[in-house]
């Protein structure tokens, strides 16, 4: 399990948690690769993991009948997929898709959620860094809800 | 007087010009090169500014140059069909003569960028206009450090000189990232709003210029975001708009509180308008 | 000019003047009574003007009433400023044609009339200068008001009493006209009806050269310095003018810009009658011969149109526009042109259909309180 420490460690989004900290989530985590065009999740699947994205380029797509898939944001690397998995009822709200050869940190959900509850220290110290990637997401997805590009009036 | 001479004087008299040529970019929108029609002379430009483009019996509106500013036999203007004028100017064909005054506003300040990392940031047919500033810094990339283009639209249907930028980046000189706010499953690039390419960005954040040309909430968000990396604001340049109409300062419909837009801009630096663009309507 | 002591003419000598400069080729312009007002038009004779008649002003009120003497200057301003002569309310800049070769455009030419202002208040001269910076000292010059402005003759007028809202010297712009005049006026009511004559160019002292006159005594410079003083003494409006631009600027969302909304009817007549107000529009039109033309005309800040972009307005509340104009007025005409763009005239206090008083809303601003605006 020491690899996949370190390399849970050097993710963006847990440089600088301390070392029992990084213990206990990578007690959580395995490795995952995704050829292109392979799903991560598809919409409605229980949200059971967390991906971290170590390489590689992750499509988010909604499906709407007549209009097909709609791709409506792309994870990059270093950027994490899912975020509901914080939140009942755990279930996904869209599909990923790997556009391109992924890598990815794979978090236990389950087990990340039973290991915050008990221990709110490290829990705290997750949402703290997992928070700030939800208000971002929020305020670009208003700006892309704008349409500032479309035909005025 | 003779018309040069006449219009050295009076801002408000036109010169001819006449229609070589009009391309098709996008569903709405075409790009016009234009040559100065017989007896006249064109007006050299620097990148960044506009003209105000007169058809007979229709109106005036002002357009971006977007063409090269080194190239003194045509002018190359873009245009999107937006309304009762615009759309008539989209519909001109070649030979077609039409009057045209300026070039007006400020420049793109490239020789800001001499020895920095410049970052070009365009969103939908805020490209046009930054054009000329990019033919002008390629031109001149051996006193650059980095050069970086962000450019963001709707659709992949509505990348703007699509081919252009293809072309530029097969050069291997420069960093270009697109990003599309929705795409369908054929669309392997990146989607997404462009202000989220710009904590990726790899530049000197203290030694860096940035020029955006955009929708103005789309260049605010990204001068939010270029300063959140550590660009300073007074090394962000946005191209502004207001309502145009004399573009020489005199009508007042241009003003953005104490600036005139045509000609205190539309190139204005960040830290100067910040404020502004806050307030609501002002 | 100091090395030109100034004369004292009678109103015979003023009718002189009028004929002088008439005879030269120049269309004079001064105060007449029509319609109820005083109001700038033609003047063929001293009869033209309107002797023994005065203006009662105040927000949103403006009559004229008999005065008790046969005073020809015993009045404020009214609803015309000069501008109306050097900026034209309506002007066609060009006309197009289309041909078998293309486009043709043919520009106007530049009227050859001279015009010779009768009149003009310390205030207005304070605002032919302000648009003078606008229109001839900026990046590009606006060639019909250069024109227009090149070659005017102008007589100032001196006031002897305030108008009910004039405020010129919290503006540091009269009542005493100082420079940019030819001759000044200040009209002497003892026992004979005279005129203490100030000569402010070499035009002016030529001019006066035909017309009869005396040396200037020193009762006569005494009883004009009482007549301006007690102009000063009498306005009907003060405005702390010195900090405006600051108080405005980190103002932009106080409350009282709602307060006005409530009663601005973005109606615009401040903007017609203020002497400095410049902005236009222009736009095309067709003309019967199968041309086109381009004209030009005053235009508002105050309509819906003004700042349209993108399929709507930038400033579409009422509040964002009278916001607009007086923070332009006051605060942003000094960053675009180093003087404040209010001379103090108070036109814009007596026209407004409401009775908005500019004074009173920088005092609100500022923190004051209501209270009287007057003196």
């Amino acid at each position: 399990m020491e690899g996949l420490e370190r390399i849970v460690a050097e993710h963006p989004l847990f440089v600088g948690l301390g070392p029992a900290f990084i213990t206990l989530a990578a007690g959580c985590a395995k490795n995952t690769r995704f050829d292109p065009d392979q799903y991560l999740f598809h919409a409605e699947d229980a949200a059971d993991w967390v991906y971290l994205v170590r390489h590689g380029r992750v499509a988010l797509e909604m499906v709407t009948p007549g209009r097909g898939a709609v791709t409506f944001d792309t994870i990059n690397e270093g950027d994490i997929v899912g975020l509901t998995w914080l939140l009942p009822p755990y279930r996904w709200g869209h599909d990923a898709r790997a556009t391109e050869l992924v890598r990815a940190i794979a978090l236990d959900a389950r087990c990340l959620r039973d290991k915050c509850e008990a221990d709110h220290d490290l829990g705290y110290a997750l949402m703290k860094r997992f928070l700030p990637v939800l208000v971002q997401r929020l305020q670009a997805t208003r700006l892309q809800m704008l349409d500032v590009y479309g035909q005025p009036g | 007087m003779d018309s040069l001479a006449e219009i050295a004087v009076d801002p408000m008299l036109p010169r001819v010009a006449r229609v070589a040529r009009r391309v098709r970019e996008l569903a709405d929108t075409w790009t016009l090169e234009l040559v100065a029609a017989e007896g006249e002379r064109l007006p050299g430009y620097a990148p960044g500014q506009f003209t105000m483009m007169y058809l007979f019996g229709v109106g005036e509106i002002p357009v971006s140059i977007s063409g090269d500013a080194a190239d003194a036999r045509r002018l190359v203007q873009t245009v999107r069909a937006v309304g009762k004028v615009s759309e008539a100017v989209t519909r001109l064909s070649k030979g077609a003569t039409l009057g045209l005054r300026g070039p007006f506003g400020t420049a793109w300040p490239v020789e800001e960028g001499y020895g920095r990392d410049v970052v070009v940031i365009a969103g939908g047919l805020g490209l046009a206009p930054l054009r000329p500033a990019l033919y002008q810094l390629r031109r001149e990339r051996q006193k650059l450090g980095r050069l970086v283009l962000l450019y963001g639209t709707r659709r992949p249907d509505d990348i703007l000189f699509r081919r252009e930028l293809e072309g530029w980046r097969r050069q291997l000189d420069m960093e270009i990232e697109v990003t599309v706010d929705h795409a369908g499953a054929d669309w392997r690039g990146h989607v997404g709003v462009v202000t989220g390419l710009i904590p990726r960005l790899r530049i000197d954040v203290e030694n860096a210029v940035a020029l955006v040309c955009g929708p103005e909430i789309m260049m605010r968000f990204a001068a939010g975001a270029l300063h959140d990396i550590g660009v300073p604001e007074a090394a962000i340049h946005l191209s502004l708009e207001r309502n145009m109409k004399c573009a020489v300062g005199l009508c007042g419909h241009c003003q953005l509180a104490g600036s005139f837009v045509c000609k205190d801009g539309a190139v204005m630096r960040y830290d100067r308008v910040r404020r502004l663009l806050g307030l609501r309507e002002v | 000019m100091q090395d030109r002591p100034p004369v004292v003419i009678a109103l015979d000598g003023l009718d002189r003047l009028i004929a002088s400069l008439r005879a030269d080729g120049f269309r004079v312009v001064g105060p007449r009574l029509r319609d109820d007002a005083i109001v700038y038009d033609d003047i063929a004779a001293v009869g033209d003007l309107p002797a023994g008649w005065t203006d009662e002003q105040d927000g949103g009120h403006y009559r004229v009433k008999r005065r008790g003497d046969a005073a020809v200057f015993g009045y404020a301003v009214g609803p015309h400023a000069w501008k109306r002569f050097l900026h034209p309310p309506l002007l066609r800049l060009w006309r197009a044609e289309q041909g078998a070769d293309g486009l043709r455009v043919t520009a106007d030419a530049e009227p050859a009339e001279r015009f010779a202002f009768l009149g003009v208040r310390s205030c207005d001269l304070h605002a032919i200068a302000v648009q003078d910076r606008v229109f001839l000292h900026g990046p590009f010059v606006d060639p019909h008001y250069r024109a227009r402005r090149a070659g005017t003759f102008i007589v100032a007028v001196n006031c002897g009493e305030a108008g009910g809202t004039c405020f010129c010297v919290s503006m540091q712009t009269g009542p005493k006209a100082e420079s940019g005049f030819d001759l000044a006026l200040t009209e002497l009511l003892g026992g004979r009806h005279e005129f203490l004559v100030e000569i402010g160019s070499e035009r002016g002292a030529a001019r006066l050269a035909a017309i009869p006159h005396r040396a200037a005594r020193p009762e006569d410079s005494a009883l004009a310095e009482r007549a301006v003083a007690h102009a000063r003494g009498t306005m009907g409006r003060t405005m702390r003018s010195d900090d405006v631009r600051e108080l405005l600027q980190a103002n932009m969302q106080h409350a009282r810009w709602d307060d006005v909304a409530g009663r601005c009817l973005t109606c615009g007549n401040c903007t017609m009658v203020c002497p400095t107000c410049f902005c236009t529009s222009v736009w095309d039109e067709s003309d019967l011969a199968g041309g086109a033309e381009r004209k030009r005309r005053w235009d508002s800040c105050f309509t819906m149109d003004f700042s349209y972009i993108h399929g709507g307005s930038v400033r579409s509340s009422a509040r964002s526009r009278y916001r607009q104009w007086m923070t332009h007025k006051l605060a942003t005409w000094v960053d675009q042109f180093g003087t404040s763009g209010c001379v103090g005239c108070g036109r814009c206090i007596t026209w407004c259909p409401v009775g908005i008083d500019i004074t009173e809303e920088v005092r609100a601003i500022r923190g004051e309180g209501e209270g009287d605006g007057r003196a």
